[in-house]
């Protein structure tokens, strides 16, 4: 009974716990309750992807109702491996968020502030779990809308015009997504997924298809920070609060990644998106120009979480680089470094979110010899900072290791060559925050600051180790890449 | 081609573009709301123009035969205005937080505001 409903769960467990948060009224309550759920939600994925991996691609019709009709959720090789890294973050932010919430959110706001993580959660992992292209709007405007309140409950009064911005650059990316998904319905008279795959395939030609095309690719490019429309990304990572930075840097661009997958790959099909609209044209150049200079930008900033959130952009654009090459390698790459680049990042943010708890500020010059005070910290910080960079024994080595395979696959020498030079630029600025905070003595003036209590290092440990477990057991995260990326290009079973 | 015929589109496309347009070009943050409120009707009344028929009424069964006008759009658009008004309502709300932290909803002035710290 409950395993039969488990795609259901995975979504509506989150979606329906939130308003309790609201009801339960008190910042604690409502933290133990959301704490429980992202566990619940992180067990689900784990069993959906057992279930996936025994069995094949898990479909469950919502009310009973037969899938082009009725909503069909949809769990193949790929959406369980999305599932689970998001839920696998979402379980180790909640359990952090109770200390830092206390410190940086308002008393009578932090049961809201549950509420609103929940319904993120639901909206980002009903984005990856549904089949029905008209579902996936709603949902992400779900996720999208708590969001934005989220990043509007920073204590920096620039926290708000960070979630305007971003929510006028976010409204419009899902508009032109629901302009899109109106075309091809018209086109096609069909929503669900799979039957759009099929009524598409004798269409290549239409004018209306290829506009629905171009306004879904420039959509959900905004809603991941594709470069150039990656504006509302720094501000908003930069002022949100600590948990938010971590959860929103760790899976919401990931799971725009992820619908960008599926409607080039799943719906469209690779024919279409890389042979008649040649989209590969845009991104590549996209991603090279990214990778450059967002990481060139990243060195000159003195705040260390705008300097993350550039670093995201940056490595974002790694995952499209990957989707651009259009093979098996290049996939792959692209879906381990989704799946990698979240435990990075989580961690990262984790970390500094740590050093925010004990001296308020992430900027460069107040962290310095933080190490000496806080060495747990910085200890979880360097060894995701060695993983970012991509040193040999960490997640971050085997996504760029099989990114430039598949560069070289293709022959593309300069494109290898770039992502060196890039990977060098990453020490350059991480290399900033480790020298302020191990190499420079702690300036007299400033109080003395102990460790990090327990409830902060300990999640952000979790995600550090796993950085380091994945880069050395690496048969998971491959193997299940690997088939997905193989199915996805339709070679697989 | 029939142009005329296919006014409607006409005025989605007139409506998305002003919209558009006043989202980019305005720098007070509730003008910029009400070009964004713009931008999306007109993609409520694209969908409602798609579900169209010519002479169609409204899908309830009889046992006359008749055309009937397609009711997703109309329902899936219901669930797109609901989204919409969330929208505004969560960017007028931050409207008032701007105006309390700075005095001020100019995009401009927020920008001096936030140079002169």
């Amino acid at each position: 009974m409950i395993a039969a409903n488990l795609p259901a769960l995975q979504v509506v467990l989150p979606l329906l716990s939130a308003p309790l948060c609201v009801l339960l009224g008190r910042g604690r309550a409502a933290w133990l309750l959301a704490t429980v759920v992202s566990w619940l939600a992180l067990a689900i994925a784990a069993a959906l992807l057992r279930q996936v991996l025994a069995q094949g691609a898990v479909h469950y019709a919502f009310g009973d109702w037969a899938a082009p009709w009725g909503i069909e959720y949809v769990v193949d090789g790929t959406a369980a491996f999305v599932l689970l890294i998001v839920a696998g973050i979402a379980a180790t932010v909640f359990p952090y968020s109770l200390l830092s919430v206390e410190k940086e959110v308002d008393p009578e706001r932090q049961a809201l502030f549950y509420a609103a993580m929940l319904l993120c959660l639901a909206g980002l992992l009903g984005i990856v779990i549904t089949g029905d292209a008209f579902n996936l709007f709603v949902l992400l405007e779900i996720s999208a809308l708590s969001t934005y309140t989220l990043v509007s409950l920073g204590q920096d009064r620039r926290a708000l015009t960070a979630a305007y911005q971003y929510l006028i650059l976010g409204t419009i990316g899902a508009t032109f997504i629901l302009i899109g998904v109106g075309l091809l319905y018209m086109l096609t008279g069909t929503l669900n997924m799979a039957d759009l795959a099929e009524r598409i395939e004798g269409l290549h030609q239409s004018r209306t298809l290829q506009t629905a095309f171009a306004f879904l690719v420039v959509g959900i490019g905004l809603k991941l920070a594709l470069f150039p429309m990656h504006l509302w990304l720094p501000n908003a990572y930069t002022y949100a609060p600590s948990a938010v930075s971590a959860l929103l840097s760790a899976t919401a661009t990931k799971v725009a990644v992820y619908v960008l997958l599926r409607f080039l790959f799943t719906i469209f099909g690779t024919w279409f998106s890389f042979s008649d609209m040649n989209v590969d044209w845009i991104l590549i150049p996209l991603a090279l120009v990214a990778t450059f200079s967002m990481s060139l930008v990243a060195i000159f900033q003195n705040n260390v979480k705008r300097m993350l959130a550039y670093s995201s952009v940056a490595q974002v654009a790694y995952m499209t680089l990957g989707i651009g090459i259009v093979t098996v390698t290049g996939l792959t790459a692209a879906l381990l470094h989704l799946f990698n680049h979240a435990l990075i990042k989580g961690a990262l943010f984790l970390a500094l979110g740590a050093v925010f708890y004990r001296i308020g500020s992430v900027q460069l010059d107040r962290m310095q010899g933080i190490a000496r005070e806080m060495p747990w910290t910085m200890a979880a910080f360097v060894l995701a900072a060695l993983s970012l960079i991509g040193v040999p024994m960490t997640v971050g080595f085997v996504s760029k290791w099989y990114l430039i395979l598949a560069a070289l696959e293709k022959g593309w020498w300069l494109v290898v060559v770039l992502i060196l030079i890039t990977s060098l630029m990453a020490v350059v600025y991480l290399w900033r925050v480790i020298e302020a905070a191990y190499f420079r003595p702690r300036p007299a003036d400033r109080e003395a600051v102990s460790e990090a209590p327990w409830g902060l290092l300990l999640p952000t440990w979790v995600l550090a180790l796993a950085n380091l477990y994945l880069g050395i057991d690496t048969d998971l995260s491959v193997g299940v890449a690997g088939e997905a990326a193989q199915r996805l290009m339709g070679l697989g079973p | 081609m029939n142009w005329v015929g296919l006014y409607n589109y006409w005025i989605v496309i007139f409506l998305m573009m002003t919209g558009f347009y006043i989202v980019v070009s305005q720098g007070n943050l509730v003008k910029k709301l009400v070009g964004l409120n713009l931008f999306q009707t007109s993609v409520f009344i694209q969908y409602i123009s798609m579900g169209k028929m010519p002479g169609g009424t409204a899908p309830i069964e009889s046992s006359a035969p008749a055309v009937y006008s397609n009711p997703l759009p109309h329902v899936l658009i219901l669930t797109a205005i609901v989204v919409g008004v969330a929208t505004t309502a969560l960017g007028l709300a931050l409207a008032v937080r701007i105006k309390q932290a700075y005095g001020t909803v100019e995009e401009d002035r927020i920008r001096e505001e936030d140079r002169n710290v």
